[in-house]
């Protein structure tokens, strides 16, 4: 029987860090959704939040709570820098354009942090207690069930945000048919920094989450890349698609590394991304888009 | 290079097409005759668009077939329909913003190439001459023919809007079509742009014997110049027949004017 | 317009050089670059080497990124597997000259393999699907040992030319420059022939070039296959160069490097891509002789040469986006047009 508990143990184990993965593949789809652009930069925003909550957390002295909050403020602020003094002279340019501005971002984030904080990883504080949970005969680590609740709280909040709330629909609105909307009295420019903003509070609070179980390291951001797998497979507009891919590519992936060899675990999402693309490259619930000629 | 150009007629035959719940085509039957102009006409949003892509392959239709000079295109891919006599010009101008006015004009010759990618790359002579040909033939041809010659080496986006359709049916008569279409190409022009575009068009048609078929809003162009029309009204097709008669066609009156004034004009 | 030239035939027209001013300044500029390793300082043959390279690998990227507007994340992983490919042909005894387009045929082929499933839909899909190729491409040669030699790397042998054994910087010159030459004329025959106008094409409005006839799979995966290719030689003449490789050149940084070097050099031309590539080998060159200049007061800066290097070129693509999206060869292009006319104005 214990091999069933090894296989139960795989398995929980995918679903729960599933939560994570969602939460920061939210935050490409966010962007994606708000502007059409894919965020190469996404993985850099986030190791720049964990760094934040670092600096808060151990340089400062500050309660974990509290370095997260500024490690929130600090990011959004640097979403709207982001937002005014890259995306918004860009505006007019075709997509490849913007693409290759979050990549020259993402080198830019990537090489500051690096030279501010150094390249070996740095003791994070615990955000949520660290404990095993024993059930039965399977182990799971206390955290990994801290983060998928919270990660699910999250996207629920964000979810609700969208569909209920004034700015959410505004937001909304202004990633279908920026002319209408502005039209119809919605500031497209403060919607639009909006989707950023949030993209960047997603994307910080998932890298705050990871490195809150262990140190932060400018590895980081390549979490953000292996992301990459599950917002192909669940469709780059689709929140519901990315929640399922989630699920889905961390019970395959904690199976991969569980039984077949755990350095497959940096190459898994990469291939999974190339076996979509093949199969269905628009993934599980992506729209086919069909442009007004 | 130098095959003639042979007019053929176009025919749609039971033309459904639907986007989800909206059906923007409904069984419409039209036939162009050959090396003729034909108009297809109806208030905004009647589907006339929808039947371009359609015969241009971008839209499958859910049933119904397109039918080239006796051949069956329905199932053909966008890129092979050039090669069988296709070539279309679009509402909004859509030039390739990269090059100059000659060589998106040379782009319409892109199809008649039998080359081999490599030869080009080598640069190749075999591969030299026929580029070389490639411009004699649209230099004297198209060029000459549409009055382009003293912007030919201009950006595409530094010409006025008429211009710009005028390059676009240059491209699209240089890739030596049977049938053209021309989707509003007066569209935002003014009278004498106007005039311009209706004379190459009739010159075209004359002169190269292309099968014409436009779509437009202009009735006073429609009814100068195309020998037959074609009515579209929510996706059906009203009326088909000589200009006139499409004129005093009550069912035609009522689509632009509505009801309510057909009771006063009778 | 310059003032005073005319042709009598569109063949002339349509000349690489067109004046016989510009052939003679290229003639001599020709002459004195290939002279250079009799001329030039060590130092000075050495960055060329380097610049050559690296121009092989960005020209390609502008074939496939700047003409036909794929944006490739992979360039480095595909240069990775000219450079291993090569150590196998010269291990089995292949000349260099045949074992390099060899290599360069190989990376095709595997760009041909990655392009093939991903060019079906939207340009996003496809720049994440180079990133995913660069990480598995990366993945194996770290991994596959009996192949690429795992960690540790291979070791490539000198190259060997009628019994001349070209080793070291001054006899790598002339085998890097000549494929900089014949792969440089293939990129321009590209962008005045039929072909080079149907990339742009399907980068501009791949609708529009449906109509006209192109196939566009047909015409990405030729676009990406080229890329590829120049790639696969520039990394077989990487190994020829070093004579001995491991994984950990073909970084992903590396491919964000030349993506940067085609948007500060210019999109989709020839002049773009040497001035591109230029430009950005002398950036982490001078970060380096300026940190070693101020070694005395900031020790510490020779560590953080990677890092500022990385900032620097994400400014430097940000900046060149914002303000001079068509790169420096369009600031030449303006030089140029205010001298033909100088000393008039206008």
């Amino acid at each position: 029987m214990t091999n069933l508990y090894i296989f139960i143990e795989f398995v929980l184990l995918g679903l729960l860090a599933s939560g994570l993965s969602a939460l920061i593949a939210l935050s490409f789809v966010l962007v994606y959704k708000g502007t059409h652009v894919v965020n190469f930069a996404a993985g850099e925003v986030m190791m720049l939040g964990a760094y934040l909550y670092y600096t808060g957390a151990v340089v400062l002295q500050l309660h974990p709570a509290a370095a997260l909050f500024i490690s929130l403020v600090g990011i959004s602020l640097v979403s709207v820098a982001i937002e005014a003094f890259v995306l918004r002279p860009l505006a007019g340019q075709p997509t490849i354009s913007i693409l290759m501005a979050t990549i020259g971002m993402a080198s830019l984030l990537h090489g500051s942090v690096e030279i501010i904080w150094g390249q070996s990883p740095l003791e994070t504080p615990a955000l949520l207690p660290r404990f095993p949970v024993n059930w039965g005969e399977v182990m799971i680590p206390g955290a990994a069930i801290g983060n998928f609740v919270i990660s699910s709280l999250l996207i629920a909040a964000v979810v609700t945000f969208f569909r209920f709330t004034q700015t959410g629909i505004e937001m909304r609105a202004t990633a279908s048919d920026p002319v209408t909307a502005a039209s119809l009295g919605v500031d497209i420019r403060a919607a639009q920094r909006m989707t950023w903003i949030l993209a960047g509070l997603t994307g910080t609070l998932a890298g705050t989450l990871i490195v809150s179980s262990g140190s932060v390291s400018p590895a980081l951001a390549s979490v953000a890349l292996s992301v990459f797998s599950v917002v192909i497979l669940g469709g780059l507009d689709s929140v519901t698609g990315v929640i399922l891919a989630s699920l889905i590519v961390g019970v395959l992936e904690s199976l991969t590394v569980g039984y077949i060899d755990g350095k497959m675990r940096d190459v898994f999402p990469y291939v999974v991304v190339l076996a979509v693309l093949v199969v269905r490259p628009f993934g599980l619930s992506g729209t086919h888009e069909i442009e007004r000629l | 290079m130098n095959t003639p150009i042979v007019a053929l007629d176009l025919v749609v035959r039971d033309i459904a097409l639907a986007f989800g719940g909206i059906r923007a085509l409904r069984g419409v039957s039209m036939k162009a005759p050959a090396g003729k102009i034909t108009a297809v006409i109806g208030p905004n949003g009647a589907g006339k668009t929808s039947l371009f892509n359609t015969i241009s392959g971008f839209y499958r239709p859910n049933s119904g077939r397109v039918i080239l000079g006796g051949t069956d295109i329905t199932d053909a891919a966008v890129h092979a329909r050039a090669g069988m006599g296709l070539a279309r010009t679009f509402q909004n101008v859509a030039l390739f913003s990269g090059l100059s006015v000659l060589e998106n004009i040379k782009l319409g010759g892109h199809h008649l190439i039998n080359g081999n990618p490599l030869a080009a790359i080598c640069g190749l002579s075999s591969s030299r001459q026929a580029e070389m040909a490639l411009r004699a033939e649209v230099e004297q041809r198209v060029i000459d023919f549409l009055e382009l010659d003293n912007v030919r080496h201009k950006p595409v986006e530094a010409l006025s809007h008429g211009l710009q359709k005028r390059v676009e049916l240059a491209r699209g008569l240089a890739m030596r079509p049977s049938v053209l279409l021309l989707d509003e190409p007066v569209a935002g022009m003014n009278r004498e742009e106007t005039e311009d575009m209706a004379r190459y068009i009739l010159d075209v048609q004359e002169e190269w014997g292309v099968t014409v078929v436009i779509v437009e809003h202009d009735m006073g162009l429609v009814m100068d110049i195309s020998h037959h029309v074609a009515v579209l009204n929510f996706g059906e097709l009203i009326a088909q027949g000589p200009p006139s008669q499409v004129a005093s066609d009550p069912e035609v009156i009522k689509a632009y004017l509505g009801s309510e004034t057909s009771a006063v004009c009778a | 317009m310059r003032t005073g030239v005319f042709f009598e035939n569109y063949g002339a027209e349509e000349q690489l050089w067109d004046s016989q001013t510009a052939k003679t300044m290229m003639a001599v500029f020709v002459v004195a670059l290939y002279l250079l390793p009799l001329w030039g300082s060590d130092y000075m043959v050495a960055m060329a080497c380097i610049v050559g390279i690296h121009l092989i690998a960005v020209m390609g990227l502008n074939i496939t990124t700047g003409s036909a507007g794929l944006i490739s994340l992979s360039q480095a992983a595909f240069m990775g597997v000219g450079c291993y490919a090569v150590s196998w042909f010269a291990r089995w005894g292949i000349p260099f000259w045949l074992a390099l387009p060899m290599a360069g045929l190989l990376a095709a082929l595997i760009g041909m393999v990655v392009g093939l499933p991903s060019l079906r839909v939207k340009g996003m899909y496809f720049a994440i699907a180079t990133l995913a190729a660069h990480f598995v491409l990366s993945f194996l040669f770290r991994e596959w040992t009996p192949v690429t030699g795992g960690p540790g790397g291979v070791n490539i042998p000198a190259a060997n030319f009628f019994g001349i054994e070209l080793v070291g910087d001054h006899r790598m010159f002339y085998p890097i420059y000549i494929c900089v030459l014949l792969l440089g004329l293939a990129a321009a025959n590209i962008t005045r022939s039929y072909v080079g106008r149907a990339f742009i094409a399907v980068r501009d409005r791949d609708i529009s070039a449906e109509i006209l006839g192109v196939n566009l799979l047909r015409y990405k995966v030729l676009a990406f296959m080229l890329g590829s290719f120049y790639a696969g030689v520039a990394g077989g003449l990487l190994g020829y160069f070093y004579g001995a490789i491991t994984a950990e050149y073909f970084t992903f940084g590396l491919s964000v490097f030349y993506v940067a070097a085609i948007i500060v050099g210019g999109l989709g031309r020839v002049l773009g891509s040497v001035l591109g590539a230029v430009f950005m080998t002398f950036v982490p060159e001078s970060l380096r002789l300026m940190s070693s200049a101020l070694s005395g007061s900031i020790p510490s800066l020779a560590n953080l040469l990677l890092p500022m290097g990385q900032v620097v070129f994400g400014i430097l693509i940000i900046i060149f986006l914002i303000f001079e999206p068509r790169g420096l060869a369009q600031m030449w292009a303006r030089v140029r047009r205010a001298f033909h006319l100088w000393p008039f104005r206008t």
